[in-house]
C-alpha cells in the first residue's frame, strides 16, 4: 500500500477539520438552550462571568478619568463619574481633587510624576485638555464587555447609550445597545425610558417616544410597593418627560396630569408646580375652541 | 582592554538572544493577541484605540520581564554547568568582568528587544490614532529599560544565592511582581498597621527598588503630556543606584563562590 506524504496528510486533516466544524458548530450554538447571542464569556465562565461585569464597568470609569483612579488601597467613591451625566447629574470635574492626599514621603512625591496626576474627564478634554468630545468612545469597549458578562446590569446599557447618543452622536448604535439590553431584560422601565429619550431628542419622533415612555410608566407602576418606594426618581423622570412632551405638542391637560404625577414623588415639587402654573396660564390664554381640542 | 573583555562577553550574550526562540515566541504572541484585540469592533467605531494600547503595553511588559529574568538567570549557572567558566576565567578575565559582561549583554539584548516591541506598538497605535508621540514612547522605553537594568542586576545577584536557575527565576518573578503590584502602597499599608509592624513595613518600603515608578503605561495609553526630563533623569539615577548596588553584591557573592558544579 502506497504511503501518504505529509502534505497529503495535512490536506486530509484540514478537510476533516472543516467537515467537523460545519457539522458541529451550528449544533454547539444551541447546546444548553444557548442561542447565537450566547457569547464567549458565557461559554467560558457560565454564571461566574457576572463577577467580572462590575470590574469592566469600573475600567470604563478608569478610562473616563484617563487613568487617574483610586486603587483598592485608596479611599474609593461609590459613585462612578462616567455614569453621572446619564443619571441627570452634572459632568463637572475639579482638577484639584486628589484622592491620594498630600505625598507621604519623597518616593511617593517622585512616583506621582510618572502616573496620571490630575482629575479630568474624557468628555471635557481628557488628560491634556485637548481631547474632543468623541474621545469618550474609549470607554465603550469596557461597557460592551460589562454588558456581555452581565446582561442584567442595567446601568451598563443606560450609560453606554447616553454617551453614544450625546457626545458620540450615534443614536442608532445607542438604540441597538438599549434593544440588546431589552432583549435580556424585557420590560425594564429604565431601558424603555432611555429608548424614549432617543426617539424624542435624536429622532424627534414624539409619537414613538410617547408610546415607549407610556410603556416605561406602566412597567414602573407594575413593580412591587417596596421597589416603587426605592426608586421614586424613576417615576419622577418618566412622568416629567411625558409631561414635557405633551406640553410641547399642546396636550396641556395631559401634561398637567403627568406633572401632577411627578409632583407626588419629586424631591422638588415647587419647581414642578411652577411648570403646572405656566401650562395653566397658557391654557387660559387659548381660545375656547382650541382648549376643547387639546382635552 | 578591560572594556574589550566586557564587550566580548556581552556580545556572546546578545547573540544568545537572537539564537534562542524565547524572544520570537513572545513577540509573535504579543503581535497576535494585539492584532486579535484590534480586530474587534465596538459600535461600528474603528477609531477606538486605548484598550488596544493598554493590552499591547501590558504584553510588552510581561514579555520583557520574562525575557530578562529567564535570560539572565541562565547565564552564570550555564557557564558553570558546561564548565566553560574555567577557560573564560583563564583568558584571563576577572570575575568582576564576567559579571559586568553578563550584565551589559543581557541589558543591551533586552534593550534591542524593547525597541522591536515598541516599534510594533507605535505602528499599531499610530495606524489607529494617526498620531506619533515619539518622545513619549522614547521616555517609556528609556524608563522601562532602566527598570529592566535593575531586574537584570537583581537576577544576577540571585544567581549567586540560588543554585538552580529555576529557583532564581521563580523568586525573581515573585519579588518583581510583588514590587510592581504592592511597592507603591507599602507606605499606606504601613500606616494602617500598629508598631512594630509599621516600622518593619516602612523599612521594606524604603529599602526595595520601586520598579513601579518606571511604569508609565497609564500615561502613554491615556495620552498624558510628556514627563519632565529632569524628573526622568532623577528616576534614571535612582534605577542606576540600585543596579550598581545589586551588581556589587553579585560581584561580592561571585568572588567567594566555588565554581565546581
Amino acid at each position: 500500500m502506497k504511503k501518504l506524504s505529509p502534505i497529503s496528510w495535512l490536506i486530509v486533516l484540514v478537510a476533516l477539520c472543516f467537515t467537523l466544524a460545519t457539522l458541529f458548530v451550528p449544533r454547539a450554538e444551541n447546546w444548553n438552550g444557548q442561542t447565537q447571542l450566547a457569547n464567549a464569556f458565557t461559554l467560558l465562565f457560565g454564571e461566574g462571568r457576572k463577577l467580572f461585569a462590575n470590574e469592566f464597568f469600573v475600567m470604563g470609569d478608569v478610562y473616563f478619568h484617563s487613568g487617574f483612579y483610586p486603587t483598592i488601597f485608596d479611599q474609593q467613591e461609590m459613585d462612578r463619574d462616567v455614569a453621572a451625566p446619564a443619571h441627570g447629574e452634572a459632568d463637572d470635574t475639579d482638577p484639584n481633587e486628589d484622592f491620594r492626599g498630600k505625598p507621604k514621603d519623597w518616593i511617593d512625591r517622585l512616583e506621582r510624576a510618572f502616573t496620571p496626576n490630575k482629575h479630568t474627564h474624557l468628555s471635557t478634554g481628557g488628560a491634556d485638555g485637548t481631547v474632543k468630545a468623541a474621545g469618550v468612545q474609549e470607554i465603550l469597549p469596557w461597557l460592551k464587555l460589562a454588558a456581555d458578562t452581565n446582561p442584567q446590569m442595567i446601568e451598563t446599557y443606560t450609560v453606554g447609550a447616553y454617551w453614544l447618543r450625546t457626545s458620540l452622536n450615534k443614536p442608532q448604535e445607542a438604540e441597538a445597545f438599549l434593544r440588546e439590553g431589552l432583549h435580556y431584560n424585557p420590560r425594564n422601565y429604565e431601558l424603555l425610558f432611555d429608548l424614549g429619550q432617543i426617539y424624542n431628542e435624536n429622532y424627534h419622533d414624539t409619537a414613538r417616544a410617547r408610546n415607549v415612555w407610556r410603556a416605561a410608566l406602566r412597567e414602573w407602576q407594575a413593580q412591587s410597593d417596596a421597589e416603587k418606594k426605592n426608586d421614586k426618581l424613576g417615576l419622577d423622570e418618566i412622568a416629567a418627560q411625558l409631561a414635557r412632551l405633551e406640553d410641547g405638542v399642546g396636550n396641556y391637560q395631559q401634561a398637567i396630569r403627568y406633572f401632577e404625577l411627578a409632583k407626588t414623588v419629586s424631591p422638588n415639587p415647587d419647581a414642578i408646580q411652577e411648570q403646572i402654573d405656566t401650562i395653566q396660564k397658557k391654557m387660559a390664554m387659548q381660545p375656547a375652541s382650541t382648549k376643547n381640542a387639546t382635552h | 582592554m578591560s572594556m574589550n573583555k566586557i564587550s566580548a562577553i556581552a556580545g556572546v550574550v546578545i547573540k544568545e538572544l537572537y539564537r534562542r526562540k524565547d524572544f520570537y515566541v513572545l513577540f509573535v504572541l504579543t503581535a497576535l493577541i494585539t492584532v486579535a484585540a484590534g480586530s474587534a469592533k465596538f459600535f461600528h467605531d474603528s477609531s477606538i484605540v486605548r484598550y488596544i494600547k493598554d493590552i499591547c503595553l501590558l504584553l510588552i511588559w510581561i514579555s520583557a520581564l520574562i525575557i530578562t529574568i529567564s535570560m539572565t538567570a541562565r547565564q552564570i549557572p550555564a557557564e558553570r554547568e558546561n564548565r566553560t567558566i574555567f577557560p573564560l576565567l583563564a583568558k584571563p578575565v576577572t570575575r568582576g568582568q564576567v559579571i559586568l559582561g553578563k550584565f551589559f549583554g543581557c541589558w543591551l539584548a533586552i534593550g534591542m528587544a524593547l525597541i522591536v516591541f515598541y516599534v510594533f506598538f507605535a505602528i499599531v497605535s499610530g495606524s489607529r490614532e494617526q498620531s506619533w508621540p515619539i518622545l513619549n514612547y522614547a521616555q517609556a522605553i528609556l524608563l522601562q529599560w532602566v527598570m529592566l537594568g535593575v531586574v537584570t542586576a537583581m537576577t544576577l545577584l540571585g544567581s549567586m544565592i540560588f543554585s538552580a536557575p529555576s529557583a532564581n527565576m521563580t523568586i525573581c518573578f515573585i519579588v518583581v511582581g510583588g514590587i510592581l503590584f504592592l511597592g507603591q502602597h507599602l507606605n499606606t499599608i504601613a500606616l494602617r498597621n500598629p508598631e512594630p509592624m509599621r516600622s518593619v513595613i516602612y523599612a521594606i518600603y524604603f529599602l526595595i527598588p520601586h520598579l513601579e515608578m518606571f511604569d508609565v503605561r497609564e500615561r502613554v495609553v491615556n495620552d498624558w503630556p510628556l514627563i519632565g526630563w529632569l524628573v526622568c533623569g532623577v528616576a534614571v539615577l535612582y534605577g542606576a543606584a540600585y543596579t550598581v548596588l545589586f551588581l556589587f553584591l553579585a560581584w561580592l557573592g561571585f568572588r567567594r563562590k566555588s565554581l565546581n558544579a
